[in-house]
Formats: structure tokens, C-alpha cells, sequence
């Protein structure tokens, strides 16, 4: 049998840091980085006798993000501990939620590369802490525990076994993000590991009704690794299984540099977590109203964008889709098309140019680091005449460098486009004495000979003048 | 009269009357503990010396008017688990022998709010689990009364150090008992408050769904005022209760006309010392005799709280100890060579056999496969008590019992039988269970000359019910006019 005949099953764990400004059950910052240990206390050292206290923001945010992916709100709950020994747990236990999270039975619709809709459901959100850093050294003289992370809160999202290849893991986890950063509950920084998934593979023959053995792979933190170590992995387990092998259940470690998959625990290690209900805490109890209340405040999701971009807009589906997949890049078309009341140049820009430059440059669009009005004032000198589109290609270059008003760019550059009509007259004689072949060709009727002429003069003026006048200056002296 | 022989009521109407100096109690406590602590042994830590110059602070404090609290510069002893920034806090293990807490629980907060003196910290079984205080790394603890029995435990060095006058009064903290049960056999008053009255921020946790800090005092009165000063909501405990804050000291009355007082059957059968029962009996016809309404109750599943306390109270313990792993704090061992060993090395040899009998036992019932048969089972019997204890309310105010089966007993008799030494618990455990307030308070001696107490058990937050009924108890009788022998003057 050949690849082919297999089907790839898969189910995603996301955890995502939470940005409220303090940890889960105490006061200190959840800000990333600083000095090892000093975003600590007693409590999130767990000192002896310290004492957790539930962040209330957390349920809220949990909620939001409950709230956003359709989920069923739990109107009881509660935090269960976790029980296993690592030196970055300092408890020995992490706090989380076993059997009453706050959210179950969502769902997050996707649209894969045909144009089809897809539901993947979510079993469940839940809230736990996140635990702190082993700083390994490098010699193997020992590792440094850094409490910084301990305690920071998370989600974790859960989802069914329900994707079917890398291509829609990787679609699920960007809505996903896409979602949590629409509703602003978490950064989603992927490279500060504030999202990261635990991704369970499994392979069964296409028609097989039954699962067939999943592995763990756990925190992964690109899109890029993602796609490989699924591609990696379901490879490795379907020719396991065309040699006639056994997949074992097991956690595995990505290795991004070798690109392979390694078993990360000994099979006999299976942990028995020991999970109860936390003592040290009260039970989680919602209200209508206050659920109803969240939900009021929810802002408007990317679907709901997506579908005011189609109908009043007018934008394509596929433009509307690429721009609200990014909460960031939406923002950036709408401010940018209020500045300059353009919508279609505006998207035509991030449609073309913009999403070029992401792709070249490998960018995620939450990296771009200019903003809607200075965008929005870029498409206005586009509009006015004042720069040419391919000028514009320019400065957009150096917005991605060192952003600031496009016209400033501009000037600094001398990029201003020429629309003298003495100047331009100039040129044109210029050009015309220079390319007497391409005016005879013009004259016994190659009209393709004008599009050179207006491109040797463009080269002439490094792209400064105006297309439109050129044009009309080479026709009228053509014609005489 | 010594100054260490007097309540702390007593001393602070002496203050008040400007009688005595606040360097004076303290002077009196310093040269106490000199003298006798070498015999009871209830200390593990002692501040004394730093006491005396604290006082003189304080009471030139006073003197300037920048104090006004009446509390200011009274003595206290607090029980080895309760965190005092700066000082060693050791639960009498080898774990914590050099742990010094970075942080103040809340009731030493409250304490030093009031300008209090902390005379030290007191020794106890290891992470309070134990009747005896035999089962601390340290030292074993001798009973005031009779230097070869137990105090009993854990809060063992809280309550010989009230019986032995070596501080006025002290916090214990009280799981299964261990505030009323060595109350009990020390001849002293004990509360355990009802779950969710004292915060427990900074006390380390042992089982924290029946954890709760309490006083030891030499009277009811000096209960009532460090209650008073412990309890309220703490927004760094999630499970203390924000309720009304009551003045228990009004509570102080000389009165049990009408009080309906519900005796237990099953709490004065098998295995209760026969003299025991016999004096809580007369208790009970004391208050008759005083007006209360005395009557015979039920409460049918009282076999079975001993078994559902030992279940809960182990698995939360197994997981509250977890913490103790010889990475960041506590005892780490020597013999390691990769991650498993600190862990394995550090907690076999830190940590004592009950602790690690309790541990293993708690692990087990939070086992995937042995978790609905133990665990979850406990919980619903939990619940059964609970209700049981909700329908005897709704027919008494109190209900009495004995604080303990026996007397205390000699020193290394029970110390290698752990069901034993859990039998100690029989009647205190399932106050634990249902969240409940019960105070012991002494009542006679027995032929050997121990003393005895008796246990009121009280609705949740009815404190002051209990306060009222110990004090006219207090009132109406004079235990305190008997001497612990070994001391050698009015306790």
C-alpha cells in the first residue's frame, strides 16, 4: 500500500498564555522576560503555607475565548490539582481542571485550500498555570530553575480528533490564534512561547473506522515546525506500520534540527497524576448575567468581519479571508482605509505588494511595524499623483525598516513624482530623439512601441514621473 | 504571685493598672523558659532573649503614646508550622530544620499589628501529623503534669508550654484534634474555630479542607480574646469566609439557662477510659444543675469519620507535601547523581515514617483505579457526617463529648502503633470532617492526677455559643485552683 492509502487523523492541544497583568492565583506580572526569578513571591514559589488565590480576569478571558469558538459555558466549576514531580513545578502539583472545565462542546470553522468549510469541534478550554523555565547549562554541571513563567495563566484548547492533515492543522491553529488575538486574551507570541500545541498524530487506513495508536508531540512553537513534524511523523508511523510494526502510544520530541521525532519518556514512567479537587480553592460559580455581560463585551469577531468586508465592501472572498486572518492586518485595512477612504486600493496593496513582501521576508503579518495611517497616507499619494506605484514599492520597503510618514520618505528620498509638464516634455523630446526606430515602428502602426518609449523614460526619471502624463505627452507628439 | 502564673486578662488589667511593665511580663516569661524548658521541652525555637528588648521598644512605645493596643507587648507562643518572617519555621522536621520563612502567615500579622511579643516556636508531631508530639525530629515534648506521659499532638509544645506557664498562650493548629486533644491531656483550654473563621495563609498545609489555627489558653476568657484577635477574612485565603466580625468577649456570660446540650451516644462507648466518661458525665450534670437542657442523641455515623478523616487528611497531605523535593528549599540529600535520586534521597531521608506512612497512604487513594473506592467514597461520607451534624443542630446548641478516650499516656507506649496513635483522634476527627467549631476545656483529674477535659461542639460560627457554655462552666467550678505537680505553682 502506498501512502496515499492512508489518512492522517489529528487533534490539537493549544495552550495559550493569558495577558492579564497578573499570574493566576497571585499578584505578581505575567510580563515576559526579566531577570530570573523576580517576577516571583512566596506564592508562586510555593513557600510553605502559601495560598492560591483564582484571578477572576482568568475566568473572563477563558470565557471570551469560550464565547468566541462556540462553546457551552459551564455555570459550575472548579480547579483540580495536578499531581507530578519536575523541578519547574515548584507545588509538585499544577493547579488545572479535570472534570468541570469552563468551556466544552465548541467549535472553530475553517476553510481549506478547495474553498470548503470545515467544523473542527473542541472538547473542551480549560484555565491552568503555566510552570517555570529550566535554564540547562550547557557544560551539564546542572540546570537553574527560573520562576519567572510559574503561574502565568493559560488556556489550554483541546480540540477533536478531527483534523486530516498538516495542511488544516496548521489553518486550524492559525484561526485559532487569530481568534484569541480578536479577543485580546493572549498575545499569541509564538516565539516568546505564549501559544504553543501539543499535537496528537495518528494514521488508519482510509475507510478504517477506528483511530489507530496517536503519539504526543508536545510544545511546539512554530507553524513551520508544526507542518513538519506532521508530515515527519505520520510518515514515520504509516511505514511502521507498512513493515508490519506496532505504533506505541508515547510523547514525543520534535527535534527541528534534524527534522526527526524521538521518544521522550520511558514507557514503564506511565504517570498517574492523581488528579482532586484543590482544596485551597472555592468553587467556580457563573451567573447569567455575568456570562451575558462577557458576552456584550466580546468584540467583533473575524468571521463577522469577514462578512461585513464581502457585503459592503465588496471585497473577494479569498481578499476578505487573507486580511481579517490577522486581527493585525484587519486593523491596519480599516484604519488605513479611513485615512484615505480607498477600501479597494487599500486591500488591492495588502493583496499585492504587502503580502509579497510578508512572504519574501518570511513575516508573520502581527510583525508588520507600520501602522493603518501611515498606510493609509501611502495610498493617498498613490491616489494624488504624487509618487508612482513603483515609487510606492520603495517607500513601503522602508516602512518595513524604519516606519515613519510616507511623505517624509518621500522627500528624504526625493521620490517625488514629476508631473511638471515642461519637465516632462523634456524627457519625452529626450527619449523620442534618442529611439528614432521605436517611433517609425509606432508610425507604421506597432502600438506596442509607446509602452517602450514610456518605459525608457520611467528609467529616465527612476520612476518619478507621472505614467499618466507620459503617456498622453509620447501620443501627442507621436501623432503630430 | 508570679507574673507568668497570671491569664493574660489578668496581666492586661495589670497593665492597665499600671501595676506591671510590659518589661516586666516579659522579663518574668524570659526567666520561666530559662528554668523549665530544659525539662518540658516545648520549644524549638526560642526568641526570648530578643523578647526582652522587643517589650522595652514596645513599651517605650507606649509610654509616647504611639501604641494604643491593650495587646501591645503580651508574650505568645506559636506552633513550629505557623510562618514567621525571619525565624526558622520547621514543622519539627528534618525537611524544614533550616527553613526560614521570607513571609508572615496573617495571624502573626494580626499579631504584630497588636505589637505582640513572639517568645518562639513550639514544638509538634512532623507536619502535625501525630497525638503525641513524639513523632518531632527535634525533641520529644514532656507533659507539665507528669514529666514521663505525652502532651499530646501535634500541637503538643503549644499546650505544655500554656500548662507550664512558659508563655501566657499560644496558636496551635488543629486537623484531627491536635489543638482540644493535647489541650485536653495538658489540662489547658483549646479551640478549634470553625473552618473558614482564621485565615490560613502561612500556616503549612497538612490537610488544607480541615486545616484551621486556633488558641491555647489557660482560660476560656483569654480564648475568646485571641479568637477575637485571629479570626476575620483574609483575601489571601480562599477559603476563609467574609462574614460580620464578632466580639467574642461579649460572649462571656455566666448563663446556660434553656441551653439545649445534646450528648453524643456513640462518643462515650467502647474504648472511652472509663474515669474519662465519668467525668464528662458529671460535666453534663454539672450543667444540668447549672440549667441546661441535657439530653441523650445520635450520631450514627461517627464509626465511620475516623476512616473517612485518615483518607481525606492523607490524600491532601500527599499532595501538600510534594512541594518538599529538595530543589528550591528544605533538605536536600548528598548521595544524587541525576534528578530522581534528589527527589527520592531528599524525601526518604528528610521527611519521618509517619510523615511518609501518611504520604504512601494518601498516594494510594488518589490512585487512578482506587479513587472512587477511597477517595470519592470519603467525600460522601464527609457529606453524610456533615448533614448529620446539620439535623443534630436543629436540636441542640452544643453537643458534649469527651476530648480525648484517655488521659495522656507515657511516652514511647503508642509511638510504633500508628492505629493506636490514630485512636487517640476518635472523638475529635469528626469536627475536622463537618467544618465544625468545638472547644476542649479542662474539667478534673483523674486518679493519677491528669487532668481531663471535655469537648462542646458548636454549629458553624457559633464561637460565641461555645464561648458562653465554657465559661459558665469555668464560672461555676475551679479546676484551675490544681497544679500540674512538675511546675510547682497555679499554671
Amino acid at each position: 500500500m502506498s501512502k496515499e492509502d492512508y489518512e492522517i487523523v489529528m487533534g490539537l492541544e493549544v495552550h495559550a498564555e493569558l495577558s492579564t497583568k497578573t499570574k493566576i492565583f497571585c499578584s505578581c506580572p505575567t510580563e515576559f522576560g526579566g531577570e530570573p526569578n523576580t517576577h516571583c513571591c512566596p506564592v508562586c514559589m510555593a513557600m510553605p503555607g502559601t495560598l492560591p488565590v483564582l484571578n477572576e480576569k482568568v475566568v473572563e478571558y477563558a470565557i471570551k475565548a469560550g464565547l468566541a469558538t462556540n462553546c457551552e459555558i459551564a455555570r459550575n466549576s472548579k480547579n483540580d490539582r495536578k499531581n507530578y514531580f519536575y523541578p519547574d513545578l515548584p507545588k509538585a502539583y499544577q493547579i488545572s481542571q479535570f472534570d468541570m472545565p469552563l468551556c466544552e462542546k465548541g467549535y472553530v470553522e475553517i476553510t481549506n485550500k478547495n474553498e470548503e468549510k470545515k467544523k473542527v469541534r473542541l472538547t473542551r478550554i480549560h484555565i491552568e498555570e503555566d510552570a517555570g523555565k529550566l535554564n540547562h547549562d550547557d557544560y551539564g554541571r546542572g540546570s537553574l530553575v527560573d520562576l519567572n513563567r510559574a503561574g502565568v495563566p493559560l488556556i489550554e484548547i483541546v480540540s477533536e480528533p478531527d483534523l486530516r492533515s498538516a495542511e488544516e492543522a496548521e489553518m486550524y491553529l492559525r484561526k485559532v490564534k487569530s481568534i484569541l488575538e480578536y479577543i485580546e486574551v493572549s498575545d499569541c507570541k509564538m516565539q516568546e512561547g505564549s501559544l504553543r500545541a501539543d499535537v496528537n498524530v495518528s494514521v488508519r487506513k482510509r475507510g478504517q473506522a477506528e483511530y489507530g495508536t496517536r503519539t504526543e508531540m508536545k510544545n511546539m512553537n512554530s507553524f513551520r515546525s508544526i507542518v513538519r513534524a506532521i508530515e515527519y511523523e505520520s510518515n514515520r508511523q504509516i511505514e511502521v506500520l507498512e513493515e508490519g510494526g506496532k505504533i506505541d502510544q508515547e510523547t514525543l520530541r520534535w527535534d527541528d534540527v534534524s527534522g526527526k521525532t524521538f521518544s521522550m519518556r520511558d514507557k514503564e514512567d506511565a504517570q498517574d497524576y492523581r488528579y482532586f479537587p484543590d482544596p485551597d480553592l472555592a468553587l467556580i460559580k457563573m451567573s447569567e448575567e455575568y456570562i451575558e455581560n462577557i458576552k456584550k463585551s466580546l468584540p467583533e469577531l473575524p468571521e463577522s468581519r469577514k462578512k461585513r468586508y464581502i457585503e459592503e465592501i465588496g471585497l473577494p472572498e479569498y481578499d476578505a479571508n487573507l486580511i481579517t486572518a490577522s486581527k493585525h492586518l484587519s486593523n491596519l485595512f480599516e484604519k488605513a482605509s479611513e485615512i484615505c477612504g480607498n477600501y479597494k486600493a487599500v486591500s488591492n496593496f495588502i493583496m499585492t505588494d504587502i503580502t509579497k513582501f510578508l512572504n519574501e521576508k518570511e513575516l508573520e503579518p502581527d510583525q508588520i511595524p507600520f501602522s493603518g495611517e501611515e498606510l493609509g497616507n501611502l495610498i493617498i499619494l498613490i491616489d494624488k499623483g504624487t509618487i508612482s506605484t513603483s515609487i510606492a514599492k520603495k517607500v513601503l520597503a522602508v516602512l518595513f525598516e524604519a516606519p515613519e510618514d510616507p511623505m517624509k520618505i518621500v522627500e528624504k528620498n526625493g521620490w517625488l513624482q514629476i508631473s511638471d509638464e515642461g519637465a516632462i516634455k523634456e524627457v519625452v523630446l529626450k527619449i523620442i530623439e534618442q529611439n528614432q526606430q521605436s517611433v517609425t515602428d509606432y508610425k507604421a502602426g506597432k502600438k506596442q512601441a509607446l509602452g517602450y518609449l514610456v518605459g525608457q523614460a520611467m528609467k529616465e526619471t527612476k520612476g518619478k514621473a507621472n505614467p499618466g502624463m507620459l503617456n498622453k505627452m509620447f501620443m501627442e507628439e507621436l501623432e503630430k | 504571685m508570679e507574673l507568668y502564673e497570671l491569664t493574660v486578662h489578668e496581666l492586661v488589667d495589670k497593665l492597665d493598672k499600671k501595676e506591671i511593665t510590659i518589661t516586666d511580663i516579659a522579663k518574668s516569661y524570659s526567666e520561666r523558659i530559662e528554668s523549665k524548658e530544659k525539662d518540658v521541652e516545648a520549644f524549638v525555637t526560642v526568641t526570648a532573649e530578643d523578647a526582652v528588648n522587643k517589650a522595652k521598644k514596645i513599651e517605650e512605645e507606649k509610654n509616647a503614646g504611639k501604641i494604643d493596643s491593650k495587646l501591645a507587648g503580651i508574650p505568645i507562643g506559636i506552633k513550629d508550622n505557623i510562618c514567621v518572617k525571619g525565624v526558622k519555621t520547621t514543622c519539627s522536621s528534618k525537611m524544614l530544620e533550616n527553613f526560614v520563612s521570607p513571609y508572615n502567615a496573617t495571624v502573626i500579622d494580626k499579631i504584630n499589628n497588636e505589637n505582640m511579643v513572639v517568645l518562639g516556636k513550639l514544638n509538634m508531631d512532623e507536619f502535625a501529623m501525630g497525638a503525641s508530639t513524639e513523632y518531632s525530629y527535634f525533641k520529644k515534648t514532656k507533659n507539665p503534669w507528669d514529666l514521663n506521659r505525652v502532651p499530646g499532638g501535634s500541637s503538643g509544645g503549644s499546650a505544655a508550654a500554656v500548662a507550664a506557664n512558659m508563655v501566657p498562650w499560644a496558636l496551635g493548629s488543629d486537623t484531627g484534634g491536635s489543638i482540644r486533644q493535647p489541650s485536653s491531656f495538658c489540662g489547658v483550654v483549646g479551640l478549634k474555630p470553625t473552618y473558614g473563621l482564621v485565615s490560613r495563609y502561612g500556616v503549612v498545609a497538612f490537610a488544607s479542607s480541615l486545616d484551621q489555627i486556633g488558641p491555647i489558653t489557660k482560660d476560656v476568657t483569654d480564648s475568646a480574646m485571641l479568637l477575637n484577635l485571629i479570626s476575620g477574612y483574609d483575601e489571601k485565603d480562599s477559603t476563609s469566609l467574609d462574614i460580620e466580625k464578632k466580639d467574642y468577649t461579649k460572649s462571656l456570660v455566666n448563663d446556660v439557662k434553656g441551653l439545649k446540650i445534646g450528648l453524643p451516644k456513640e462518643y462515650f462507648g467502647e474504648g472511652i477510659d472509663a474515669e474519662v466518661k465519668k467525668a464528662v458525665m458529671e460535666v453534663a450534670k454539672k450543667y444540668e444543675e447549672m440549667g441546661a437542657i441535657v439530653k441523650e442523641c445520635s450520631m450514627s455515623v461517627a464509626d465511620y469519620a475516623l476512616a473517612t478523616y485518615y483518607i481525606i487528611a492523607c490524600a491532601e497531605a500527599s499532595s501538600n507535601l510534594g512541594r518538599f523535593d529538595g530543589i528550591r528549599y528544605g533538605y536536600r540529600t548528598k548521595e544524587f547523581s541525576n534528578l530522581k535520586d534528589i527527589y527520592i534521597n531528599s524525601r526518604t531521608e528528610g521527611f519521618g515514617e509517619e510523615v511518609k506512612r501518611r504520604i504512601m497512604l494518601g498516594t494510594y487513594v488518589l490512585s487512578s483505579g482506587y479513587y472512587d473506592a477511597y477517595y470519592k467514597k470519603a467525600q460522601k461520607v464527609r457529606s453524610v457526617v456533615k448533614k448529620e451534624f446539620d439535623k443534630l443542630f436543629s436540636e441542640f446548641d452544643v453537643l458534649l463529648t469527651p476530648t480525648s478516650p484517655t488521659v495522656a499516656f507515657n511516652i514511647g507506649t503508642r509511638s510504633n502503633n500508628p492505629l493506636q496513635m490514630y485512636l487517640a483522634d476518635i472523638c475529635t476527627v469528626s469536627v475536622n470532617i463537618g467544618g465544625l467549631p468545638a472547644i476542649s476545656v479542662p474539667c478534673s483529674l483523674n486518679s493519677e492526677g491528669m487532668p481531663i477535659g471535655f469537648q462542646l461542639i458548636g454549629n458553624h460560627f457559633s464561637e460565641d455559643t461555645l464561648f458562653k457554655t465554657a465559661y459558665t462552666y469555668e464560672q461555676n467550678t475551679n479546676f484551675r485552683e490544681n497544679k500540674p505537680k512538675f511546675v510547682g505553682a497555679r499554671y
